[in-house]
């Protein structure tokens, strides 16, 4: 004879055993504000303006990445580069560097136009903001810090060392 | 009658209801704790020392939450609803023995507040005037889906009160009285009723499940069906109170199935030290409030027809059947 289902008081017990079971386990909880996960490699999140190692910024303001942007995010205002003051390699360099993160949907399409890979997407997620207008990431926020090696930008060069707005990459991908 | 007995009295009954009041608080922090490690999650520990103020951070955000009233509802009934849910939950402490007696300053003063001899008839009828509540909040809030809880709820509660009933006879048969303090007596001369009325407290204990809508019987709130059941439009200090009752009550029928089943307050030493007595019941309290958390974070919801099917072709029967056994035992074995 079927058992009725109403009777199987064992899988009933089976079930108790397995939550009982499991409140001896190590939590899954992680406690955010103390204790942050690291992102994956891939993530994608806030943006970062990177410099070259003598402290150039490596933003030509060409931009294709405001080109390229599907939600219309960035905002980019080219100078001209002069040897005396120089920002960036070439003849231009992003004067006005905007992106408004109220409108960025993190799709990574900037980093991909990018020619000299100056606009990276990193992992920072902390985005929260109280004022809209703290939505709005202009150039001084977004660029990297100069690393030791370098100088901070406009610098005096020599004539003649930085002509190429794009340099000559070892392994272009 | 002295005027010191009255205060005594007051004293006892404010007791039991900050007592009632702050066991609803941190049931709810227990019983999110412990559904919390049941889910390998580590529930609230931010509000206090390890979130032991998350009950106050509760009640203050209920309070000041605003009071809405549906502006077709039944006002008087929406707002009597609340209060006939809670009173029952509160006034069922007053039976429940929680020791024999103590002696303060050369005053006998027994660990009960009456000892009346029907109190297990109290329980039953106290028990019962809850469901009063959940009916008049569904109607009175003129919506379909309360509408739809309280009649699941009125269904349920007729289908289980009878075994619950039924498995009120076996601790009264077998103590030969209805008064919870001889019941807890004449449980510490023999043995705990759990080990001479097995039957008697599986069907007590799943009609006390079904009772105070906990899961897997909890079909009048049914959060996924009925978006709350009853209590889907009330807001603030009224949900408050309903949420108050459920939890009051969950604390009540632990402490009356530890009364009827497990000893109540009885246990080592409890005769030479009473002031142990309270902290059994509490004990006992406490794991049974586990055992509801635990099943609460295990089973899944029955089926409507299948909760009605097993309380009239399964339960009722073999209440029936213990009470029937019961019965031919305590006459043929004296």
């Amino acid at each position: 004879m079927k058992i009725p289902e109403l009777l199987k008081v064992n899988e009933i017990f089976r079930g108790l055993w397995i939550t009982f079971r499991s409140m001896f386990e190590k939590p899954v909880t992680i406690q955010y504000p103390e204790e942050k996960r690291p992102p994956k490699p891939r993530f994608k999140g806030r943006h970062a303006l990177k410099r070259y190692d003598n402290g150039l910024e490596k933003c030509i303001g060409c931009a294709l990445c405001a080109a390229a942007c599907p939600s219309d995010a960035i905002f980019v205002e080219p100078a001209e580069n002069t040897d005396e003051e120089r920002y960036s390699p070439g003849e231009r360099y992003a004067a006005t560097y905007e992106i408004n993160l109220m409108r960025c949907i993190y799709c990574g399409f900037c980093a991909d136009a990018c020619p000299t890979e100056a606009i990276v997407l990193e992992h920072i997620y902390e985005l929260a903001y109280l004022d809209r207008r703290e939505a709005f990431f202009t150039k001084e926020k977004l660029l990297d810090p100069v690393p030791d090696s370098g100088r901070e930008t406009p610098q005096a060069v020599k004539p003649g060392l930085f002509n190429r707005s794009i340099p000559e990459m070892k392994d272009p991908v | 009658m002295d005027m010191i007995l009255v205060l005594e009295w007051v004293i006892k009954s404010i007791l039991l209801i900050l007592f009632g009041i702050t066991g609803f608080a941190y049931t709810t922090y227990y019983e999110r704790r412990a559904l919390a490690r049941i889910q390998t999650r580590i529930g609230p520990n931010r509000a206090g020392p390890a979130g032991l103020l998350q009950p106050v951070a509760d009640g203050i955000k209920l309070i000041f939450n605003e009071e809405l009233i549906p502006a077709k509802a039944d006002k008087v009934l929406f707002v009597l609803a609340p209060i006939i849910t809670v009173l029952p939950a509160l006034i069922i402490w007053a039976v429940v023995p929680w020791g024999t007696s103590i002696t303060i300053s050369g005053r006998e003063i027994p660990l009960y507040l009456a000892d009346i001899n029907v109190g297990a008839l109290y329980i039953m009828a106290v028990a019962s005037i809850a469901v009063y509540g959940i009916v008049i909040a569904g109607w009175s809030s003129n919506s379909k889906y309360p509408l739809l809880g309280s009649l699941r709820s009125t269904a349920q509660i007729i289908s289980y009160e009878l075994s619950l009933g039924l498995a009120f006879v076996g601790p009264i048969m077998l103590s030969n009285s209805m008064s919870m303090v001889s019941i807890v007596e004449k449980q510490q001369e023999t043995a705990w009723f759990i080990v001479l009325q097995p039957l008697g407290f599986v069907i007590f204990f799943l009609a006390i499940l079904a009772e105070i809508n906990r899961a897997p019987f909890d079909m009048p709130e049914a959060e996924q069906e009925l978006v709350g059941g009853y209590h889907t439009e009330y807001s603030g200090m009224k949900f408050a109170l309903f949420f108050m009752a459920e939890y009051i009550k969950m604390i009540a029928v632990s402490a009356i199935a530890a009364t009827l089943f497990l000893g109540g307050y009885s246990g080592p030493w409890v005769e030479s030290i009473p002031w142990l007595g309270p902290i059994y019941l509490l004990l006992k309290i406490f794991i049974l409030l586990f055992v509801f958390i635990w099943i609460r974070g295990t089973l899944p919801r029955f089926r409507y027809d299948r909760l009605m099917a097993f309380g009239w072709k399964i339960m009722l029967p073999a209440a029936l059947i213990n009470v029937f056994l019961t019965a031919v035992v305590i006459m043929f074995l004296p």
